[in-house]
């Protein structure tokens, strides 16, 4: 078995480039390996990587851990740190991890579509920076090619005024998200609605954010339109976690009560 | 490869030839079999260790990563055969029944006490959210960790 430990950035591309498994906290790659879905014998290290563990304003390295974005992070993107497993998940995890992997339930994705984050991809050759839109393509699917590594986050300079993060699971700790979401609002009104857990990849509520958005003061019944546009909107599926019908309600009920939120 | 560590204060190395886990290597190889394995997924809490400063799941860090790392397992605590002030607070409440997921519960409880010296309940709960206690003898590990941290203010 091979496995390098660089702490340059340059020096772990190459070993990327050369067919070596990115290992960051290790907290879904050790999985599947204890349980026998992957075994790597190329590996290399991120965690000693300085540049993916650096965290400039806006622009988070991928190496950062849940804990630290528990401790300073954007409010909505800090909520959800705070929901991440467990106090050891949390201290080993990371959001690039998060990001890579791509679950629908990853409970960092809602707030990086909420905002239109970016996902900055280096390939020893190449920069590029996808939009989460273009970079979520399916169940676990992302368009990040073979040889490069997310080294960043870039969310906007200027983030909506209130944000509100939310998950329905099936008890308090070290849960996974039945539903996720993320609501934010700005000043001027603007909404934005984004969901975990109801489609292939995390989604906005487009209509529901329109309707709400030209609102300056929802009304109960403004309230309850969003909540029934936020349901009709998502593509929930039933798994071994939840039904299609509850995931649907949930979605509404936990959107509305986040907008309540931003609005208080 | 070879990995070489530090381990309770002293060095540690073996080879490692698969991507195991931290776990394994110390239980198999090293024959340091505080840790305990149960789910091998990071659910339960019973393989925590603290690794360069934070509890983490010893069964979700790859072996191969710990090079030149520092590891401290429930074997590193007591110093000399005087329990630490956790592990002592754990026997004087009695919070110990099987025993199968105390050394996850002071590993945990301890890391938590070196940056909070006087936890509220709340804060000891959230501390211990990852560790499962098969017995369910959860009343009495707060309650030790409760009188520990009433003891410090
Ligand atoms: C008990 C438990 C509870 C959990 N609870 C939650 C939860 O509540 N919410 C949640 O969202 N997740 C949860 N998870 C999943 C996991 O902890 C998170 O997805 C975490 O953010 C993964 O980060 P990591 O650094 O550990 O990734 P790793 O396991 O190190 O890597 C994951 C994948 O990403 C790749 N990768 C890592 N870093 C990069 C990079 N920089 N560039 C390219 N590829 C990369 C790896 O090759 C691997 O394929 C839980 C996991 C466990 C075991
Ligand atoms: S054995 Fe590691 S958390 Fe259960
Ligand atoms: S004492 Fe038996 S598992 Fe906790």
């Amino acid at each position: 078995m091979e496995v390098h430990h660089p702490t340059s950035l340059p020096d772990a591309l190459r070993a990327v480039a050369a067919g070596a498994t990115p290992l960051a906290g290790g907290t879904d790659l050790m999985v599947e390996i204890n349980f026998g879905h992957a075994l790597p014998d190329h590996v290399v290290g991120l965690r000693r990587v300085e540049e993916l563990n650096s965290w400039e304003d806006s622009r988070i390295g991928a190496g950062v851990t849940w804990r630290r974005i528990d401790e300073k992070g954007p409010t909505a993107l800090a909520e959800a740190a705070r929901t991440v497993g467990s106090p050891q998940i949390r201290n080993a995890g990371t959001i690039g991890g998060n990001v890579a992997t791509a679950s629908p339930a990853g409970d960092g994705l809602p707030f990086l579509a909420a905002v239109d984050a970016s996902i900055e991809l280096v390939s020893p050759t190449s920069t590029r920076h996808l939009l989460w839109s273009d970079f979520f393509v399916g169940v676990k699917q992302t368009a990040k090619a073979p040889d490069e590594l997310i080294v960043a986050i870039q969310l906007p300079e200027r983030l909506p005024s209130r944000q509100a993060f939310g998950k329905v699971g099936s008890r308090n700790a070290m849960v996974i998200a039945t539903v996720g979401c993320v609501v934010t609002r700005d000043d001027d009104g603007k909404t934005t609605v984004a969901l975990g857990s109801v489609a292939p990849t995390p989604i906005r509520a487009f209509r529901a954010e329109e309707m709400i958005s030209a609102e300056t003061s929802p009304s109960e019944s403004a309230l309850f339109e969003f909540q029934r546009l936020v349901s009709e909107d998502v593509r929930p599926i039933t798994d071994h976690r939840s039904t299609e019908e509850y995931r649907r309600h949930a979605a509404g009920v936990l959107a509305r009560r986040l907008l309540e939120r931003c609005l208080r | 490869m070879i990995v070489s560590f530090s381990l309770n204060g002293s060095p540690a190395s073996g080879r490692v030839e698969r991507p195991i886990s931290l776990l394994d290597f110390l239980r198999d190889e090293l024959k340091a079999i505080g840790s305990k394995s149960a789910c091998d997924q990071g659910e339960c809490g019973s393989c925590s260790v603290i690794l360069d400063g934070v509890v983490v799941c010893s069964c979700l860090v790859m072996a191969a990563d710990v090079e030149g790392s520092t590891v401290t397992t429930v074997e590193g605590l007591e110093s000399e055969g005087t329990l630490s002030a956790v592990q002592q607070a754990m026997h004087e409440a009695g919070a110990v029944q099987c025993g199968f997921c105390t050394p996850g519960i002071v590993v945990a409880a301890t890391d938590l006490f070196s940056h909070n010296s006087s936890p509220t309940t709340r804060e000891i709960k959230e501390a211990l959210a990852g560790n499962i206690c098969r017995c369910t003898g959860y009343g009495a590990i707060i309650r030790a960790f409760e009188t520990l941290a009433g003891e410090s203010t």
